[in-house]
């Protein structure tokens, strides 16, 4: 296995000691074929046990280890050494607030999430003795691809809206509101409506796309979006200029 | 939280972007042509005065100026918004008018005609 000498250069902030963020380089023996993250947990190993940083599943599933490297938001676990020449440069999430080195605070994003209600509100309630809710294949595929995302916020820190409008509700959250709208099962459109049309909603979105770029779920959070501004914009018509379309 | 009024400007949005998609390439390609004095015969000075002389043409040009003035509009607007320009209601003023400025001095030349 052929080895590199890589350099990484870590922001650091220790909020009990730092008043600001600063970078800390660091040389790693790395195998070629490593990703970020491990040469991160080969310096924490090895060089300095005071790095913090997230991550569990080393294989892109659980979404934790989000990290902009050489300034793109990307999974620590799925940016491959090989794929980068000379100083690495490693930073939280842009967007977020930092907690602590390469951690950020996430809890503006799960409050989000927990507006658009991502879960499904039946149409019509039924006892469990009447048997589960069925779906058929191609009323799953309707919404598959949006069901996806492994809340990884990515598209969070790739996007410059949510940078400068930080009310935005934001690329995942919208889009895991309407994985549910398009749910064969789901009858809570109208109630996330009231989230999803608002200027803070898909209105706030201006189809930059960064975020389908940088989603490593393939999510196409930006065709989502645009796919809601079609529908909330027919629902507006219905609401303004069909007489008694008012609902 | 108020449902929002986008709709309103982003409807002929959407629509211009789709006739700027389909339409425009192609009139920038003959209108280029048109002036290395290439016109392809279907497409004669007298036949597309004809065309914009009659009602439908003239709906159609009409259609196909005034929608894509105002997607134009309407994607500046965001790409100011999208560098930082938050001067938003000066932004989309200053836009809007001048696409809806652009459309009338359409409407009136095709009325002309
Ligand atoms: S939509 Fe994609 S980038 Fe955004 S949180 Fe989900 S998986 Fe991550
Ligand atoms: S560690 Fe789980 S996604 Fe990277």
């Amino acid at each position: 296995m052929k080895e590199r000498t890589v350099q990484l250069e870590v922001l650091r902030y220790n909020p009990d000691t730092d008043t600001e963020a600063h970078f800390q380089r660091y040389e790693v023996v790395c195998q070629e074929e490593w990703v970020v993250l491990d040469a991160l947990n080969k310096v924490k190993a090895d060089i300095d046990p005071t790095l913090n940083y997230r991550w569990s599943c080393h294989m892109a599933v659980c979404g934790s280890c989000g990290m902009m490297i050489n300034g793109e938001p990307k999974l620590s676990c799925h940016a491959f050494l090989r794929d980068y020449e000379g100083v690495i440069r490693v930073e939280p999430l842009a967007h977020f607030p930092i907690e602590r080195d390469l951690v950020t605070a996430p809890d503006d994003f799960m409050e989000k999430l927990k507006r658009v209600k991502p879960y499904v509100i039946p149409k019509e309630k039924k006892p469990i003795s009447e048997g589960e809710y069925k779906q058929t294949p191609a009323q799953l595929m309707k919404f598959r691809q949006y069901s996806m995302c492994i809340n990884c916020m990515l598209c969070y820190a790739a996007c410059p809206q949510y940078g400068l409008t930080p009310k935005f509700i934001g690329p995942a959250a919208l889009t895991l509101a309407h994985r549910y709208n398009l749910d064969s099962r789901d009858g809570g459109r109208k109630e996330r409506q009231e989230v999803v049309a608002t200027h803070e909603g898909v209105w706030e979105c201006t189809f930059v796309g960064a975020c389908s770029e940088v989603c490593p779920a393939h999510v196409d959070p930006a065709s989502a979006l645009q796919q809601m501004k079609i529908t909330s914009s027919i629902d507006w018509i219905v609401e303004h200029l069909i007489p008694g379309g008012k609902s | 939280m108020a449902k929002s009024h986008k709709p309103v400007v982003w409807f002929p949005f959407a629509a211009g972007g789709t006739v700027i998609a389909f339409f425009i390439p192609v009139i920038v390609l003959l209108t280029f042509l048109a002036a290395l004095g290439h016109v392809p015969a279907g497409l004669s000075y007298e036949r597309m005065h004809a065309f914009a002389g009659n009602g439908l043409g003239k709906l159609i040009v009409f259609g196909v100026v005034a929608l894509s003035l105002w997607s134009s509009a309407h994607r500046l607007r965001c790409t100011c918004y999208d560098f930082g320009l938050r001067a938003d209601t000066l932004a989309a003023t200053v836009l809007y008018v001048a696409a809806i400025a652009g459309s009338i001095a359409s409407a009136v030349f095709l009325l002309r005609i």
